[in-house]
């Protein structure tokens, strides 16, 4: 234990590396799941234990290679991203279980063990853009995240999965591209490649609003924008989340656009933030615009969105708004709602595409109408969904009040007292379309198409109903979410100008 | 065994309800099992809510903290004697309200019984968290789990009506939540720093006139289920639902908890004192007004007698409005009074309305000639409520009404003192024809409709209602427990 104790960071990221490498190797789907399970049940011990180190003593600087920082790649973990590498990795094991008869149920048994190989090989490029604390050491692991994830999709079991895999391809790419040119910008104005030494150097040598630093800002913030999916930028999202398998979507909903976020974090205020304001830039209100469209017209479109599977994507750009409104109001409240919003959405948005595999796996339906009466023959698994979609709403008593109240208090503080009002409205449109899904599920006659259907295996309901639970949970007890939320918003506060 | 403490008292209030939720579906293949267990939990329930009277009449305000959600937001209970008054209603009706389901979900043949008993006591469970809550979080954590607990009952039927209703119902009454009032409680912790209610408000010289102007009226518009116009259409909407679901809404638990609501907030966030100074008296008291007179215009041309009697709620209900917009402390007790005194003729009213339906299937008022004759213990019974109604003694409905314009006149706010009459009027207007119809005229046979020989509905269904009729005339003559309880309720 003593030997291993240092090089956690380093495990974090090359344990799923090395699984994946052995999964690619794999013939048969069962072994590749027994092998991503126990990897993925890995993850959050480690995370945890690092964590608590963090909690305990402090940050953590762990020297790839031996090589000194700044000359050397730094994996370094504080409080933000190890809140971070809990949730990812936390989320993984969770719905782990779930997979094996959702992936056997929807992909073909040649590409069953490549499907647990892709998976591991986007775990750890999510965990590594998490832990790393190198400005293109986080672009290889983008990247890395990003070529996977375009394989899990276009593994979906639908042909449409094809297109929607290189529609998300082109834009990933487009983002990655962005995203590289700002950090090579950071590189000849700093000279190095270290996040912490960039800060420090940036402060340094370019005080105030150098129009170099900003267009490298502006880069940097568009390419990972368009990971994270922000409005207008999120057009590939609908179809992949839409088209891929369903367990895929889930795992990705939770965590993918959740890491890019940190990203977005990271940049704005822990390198960018300790030389200029980013609060007086036009960048803050831009976000703020956006996020408030997103809220409003993805809400809508989810609305009237047939497919269940869509509408749920349309609700994740909608929710993402949320979270980067709490980025744009850039006060105590308003990032600890941001924050804590990135946990309590990613558990319950897995919850609910969680449910909707289930309910392929037993009835094979894609539009709403095919749900007819489905609360009858799967009880179980509506109710998590009904509990999960009251999350959504942010009904008091669910986790998703704990983000609504923060960033509503934080528009307070700014005094934006109409902010507080459109945070709510929108909370009504998901009310709507999440009660236009309940309404079909529990009320209409069950159709002749689900006459047989009834509640998943234990595997498959048990993740579904931790996450469903812990939407409950973290609406009551929230010293775990909120409270750590807090400490991180307001250590990335205390570093910014 | 030593007796409970008030603190334990006022969590098991809380709780007994939600515990009789988890029983009742493991009584499911059971009926008998199943009813008994719930009016066991109605019992308990009551019996733990009359033991904590004891201690709150004699000055002690019970507490019962359970959770910190954020710095700030807390789950925590306390009983205090407005409180207690709704708390009692809500008991004392549920127990009532129970031996009427139990007759009429049966006699009516209604399907998915062991849900509605499910789905019953949880609501009440929510609005005894309503009464007994210590901050407006945890007011608002009962106000939206009543909601969503009473949806299911409104849909009842399951036909598209039913699910249209339910539809309206809880986007209006979740929206309104949503939109106005949770906004209007998160503008209260930003500028008060707390949400606890305290005796003499807590944004008292805090604010300034025109920031609690809109408060005032995101809570009053807000708070949906006390349907203030526009925000009423739910209420007739959810009709469409069994009579014992009606009386829920109508007098145990939904509008009381909204009306509830808006008195407490006035009470005890904003200060009479507050209040009158920041001159909102008047408006308050015009849109109060406006809906009593309004709903009670339309209750007049009602042919459907369950729609007659939902619109005399949406009017009765801003009596207590109205009571809390005089700003004059005789009128708030008036006002707190009168959620007794309306929950009490309402539900008669609305008992005697499921029974006639139950007994004959009729559903309109110009049905009911004769009807007085057959039925005379349920006709009997609505005479003493809508006497309540209009507000003419030996009734209750008289003792909050005389209440509330004292102390429109004590104030001099004559518009109030007008309001009252020409709804008095009014409500007799539309209450007297019935009673008129159902004793002096001649039954007509065969016009519409071969009226079918029938007599009294089955026993519990009168039991219930003659208990609650004379409920309504105890409560004229000894009006000792919530005139304590709302004089209490004024104390600093």
């Amino acid at each position: 234990m003593k030997a291993v104790w240092p090089h956690l960071p380093a495990l974090q990221v090359v344990i799923p590396l090395i699984g994946a490498l052995l999964a690619g190797f794999m013939r048969r789907g069962t072994t590749a799941f027994a092998l991503a399970l126990v990897v993925s049940w890995l993850m959050p011990v480690i995370a945890v234990c690092m964590l608590w180190q963090v909690l305990s003593s402090g940050t953590i600087s762990y020297h790839l290679g031996g090589w000194e920082p700044p000359w050397g790649i730094e994996y370094r973990v504080d409080a933000l991203n190890g809140f971070v590498l809990v949730l990812v990795s936390v989320v993984g094991a969770v719905i782990m279980p779930f997979a094996r008869r959702s992936v056997a149920f929807e992909i073909a048994a040649p590409q069953r063990a490549w499907f647990y190989c892709m998976y591991l090989l986007c775990l750890t490029g999510l965990l590594g853009i998490a832990i790393t604390g190198d400005a293109f050491n986080a672009f290889v692991f983008l990247e890395i995240s990003s070529l996977s994830t375009y394989v899990l999709i276009a593994l979906g079991p639908d042909r449409r999965a094809l297109v929607a895999a290189f529609q998300y391809l082109i834009m990933g790419t487009i983002g990655a591209t962005f995203y590289v040119i700002g950090v090579g910008l950071l590189y000849l104005l700093t000279g190095t490649l270290n996040m912490a030494d960039m800060a420090v150097r940036l402060a340094e040598a370019w005080p105030g609003q150098s129009p170099a630093v900003i267009a490298a800002l502006t880069f940097v913030t568009v390419g990972v924008s368009l990971k994270l999916a922000l409005f207008p930028l999120h057009a590939w999202l609908p179809n992949a989340y839409a088209y891929a398998p369903s367990w895929a979507t889930a795992f990705l909903a939770a965590t993918a656009t959740k890491v890019a976020i940190y990203l977005l974090i990271r940049f704005l205020f822990s390198v960018f933030g300790a030389s200029i304001d980013v609060r007086a830039l036009p960048l803050s209100d831009i976000l703020m615009a956006l996020s408030v469209a997103a809220m409003f017209i993805a809400s809508t479109v989810a609305v009237f969105e047939r497919n269940v599977k869509r509408m749920l994507a349309y609700s994740s750009v909608a929710q993402i708004g949320y979270i980067t409104l709490g980025i744009a109001l850039a006060n105590q409240a308003g990032l600890t709602g941001g924050l804590v919003h990135i946990v309590n959405h990613a558990l319950m948005k897995a919850a609910l595409f969680l449910a909707v595999g289930a309910v392929f796996y037993r009835a094979c339906p894609m539009n709403l109408t095919d749900l007819a009466g489905i609360g009858r023959r799967m009880p179980l698994t509506m109710t998590a969904f009904t509990i999960a979609g009251f999350g959504l709403v942010g009904t008091p008593g669910t986790s998703g009040f704990i983000s609504k109240w923060y960033l509503a208090i934080g528009a307070i503080e700014r005094g934006w007292w109409p902010l507080v009002i459109a945070i709510m409205a929108s909370s009504l449109l998901a009310l709507l379309y999440v009660g236009r899904v309940l309404e079909v599920a529990w009320l209409r006659k069950p159709s002749p198409a689900i006459a047989d259907a009834s509640d998943p295996p234990l595997s498959m309901l048990l993740p579904l109903l931790v996450l469903a639970l812990a939407t409950i949970y973290f609406g009551i007890d929230t010293e775990w979410t909120a409270g750590m939320a807090s400490t991180v918003a307001k250590a990335l506060l205390g570093g910014v100008r | 065994m030593t007796a409970p403490s008030a603190e334990t008292l006022v969590l098991l209030a809380v709780l007994v309800p939600f515990i009789g939720a988890v029983i009742i579906p493991l009584c499911h293949a059971v009926p008998n099992l199943r009813e008994a267990v719930t009016l066991a939990t109605a019992g308990i329930l009551f019996a733990i809510v009359c033991a904590l009277l004891t201690p709150v009449l004699g000055g002690a305000r019970p507490e019962a903290h359970i959770i910190n959600v954020t710095p700030g937001l807390a789950l925590a209970f306390k009983a205090e004697p407005l409180g207690m008054l709704f708390a009692l209603v809500a008991s004392s009706l549920w127990i009532v309200n129970s031996i009427y389901s139990i007759g009429y979900m049966r006699a009516n043949d209604e399907p998915r019984q062991t849900g509605f008993y499910v789905c019953f006591a949880v609501a009440i469970g929510s609005a005894i968290g309503i009464a007994l809550s210590k901050n407006l979080f945890t007011l608002f954590l009962f106000y939206e789990a009543l909601t969503l607990s009473t949806y299911p009952l409104v849909i009842h039927k399951g036909n598209e009506e039913a699910i249209r209703a339910g539809r309206l119902y809880l986007v209006l009454l979740l929206g309104t939540s949503l939109v106005l009032f949770l906004p209007a409680l998160i503008g209260t912790y930003a500028l008060a720093g707390t949400l606890d209610f305290t005796p003499g408000g807590i944004l008292g010289g805090k604010v300034g006139a025109g920031i609690i102007a809109l408060l005032l009226a995101m809570f009053v518009f807000g708070i949906g289920k006390a349907a203030v116009m526009p925000f009423h259409f739910w209420l007739p909407a959810a009709m469409v639902a069994p009579t014992p679901v009606s009386a829920l809404l109508h007098a145990v638990a939904v509008v009381k908890a909204g009306v509830f609501s808006i008195l407490k907030v006035v009470v005890m966030i904003f200060g009479v004192e507050a209040l009158s100074a920041a001159g909102q008296s008047l408006w308050l008291t015009l849109a109060a007004g406006t809906t009593i007179i309004a709903a009670s215009l339309v209750a007049l041309r009602q042919d459907n007698l369950k729609r007659r009697l939902a619109y005399s709620t949406v009017s009765q209900l801003s009596y207590v409005i109205l009571g809390a917009a005089i700003l004059a402390p005789i009128s708030l007790i008036g006002a707190a009074i009168h959620i007794a005194a309306h929950a009490v003729s309402k539900i008669t009213l609305f008992f005697a309305a499921g029974s006639i339906h139950t007994a004959s299937h009729l559903t309109e008022v110009s049905q009911l000639d004769g009807i007085g004759r057959r039925m005379p213990w349920t006709m009997g019974a609505f005479a003493i409520g809508a006497i309540s109604m209009i507000g003419i003694p030996p009734a209750v409905g008289f003792v909050s009404k005389w209440f509330i314009l004292s102390g429109a006149m004590q104030t001099g706010n004559w518009i109030a003192v007008a309001i009252i009459i020409v709804s008095t009027i009014l409500n007799a207007g539309y209450f007297l024809p019935i009673v008129y119809r159902a004793f002096f005229r001649e039954p007509h046979v065969g016009k519409h409709h071969d009226a079918p020989a029938h007599g009294e509905a089955p026993w519990p269904i009168v039991l219930a209602l003659t208990v609650t009729a004379a409920g309504t005339i105890l409560l004229f003559l000894m009006p000792n427990v919530p005139y304590a309880l709302a004089t209490m309720m004024m104390e600093r």
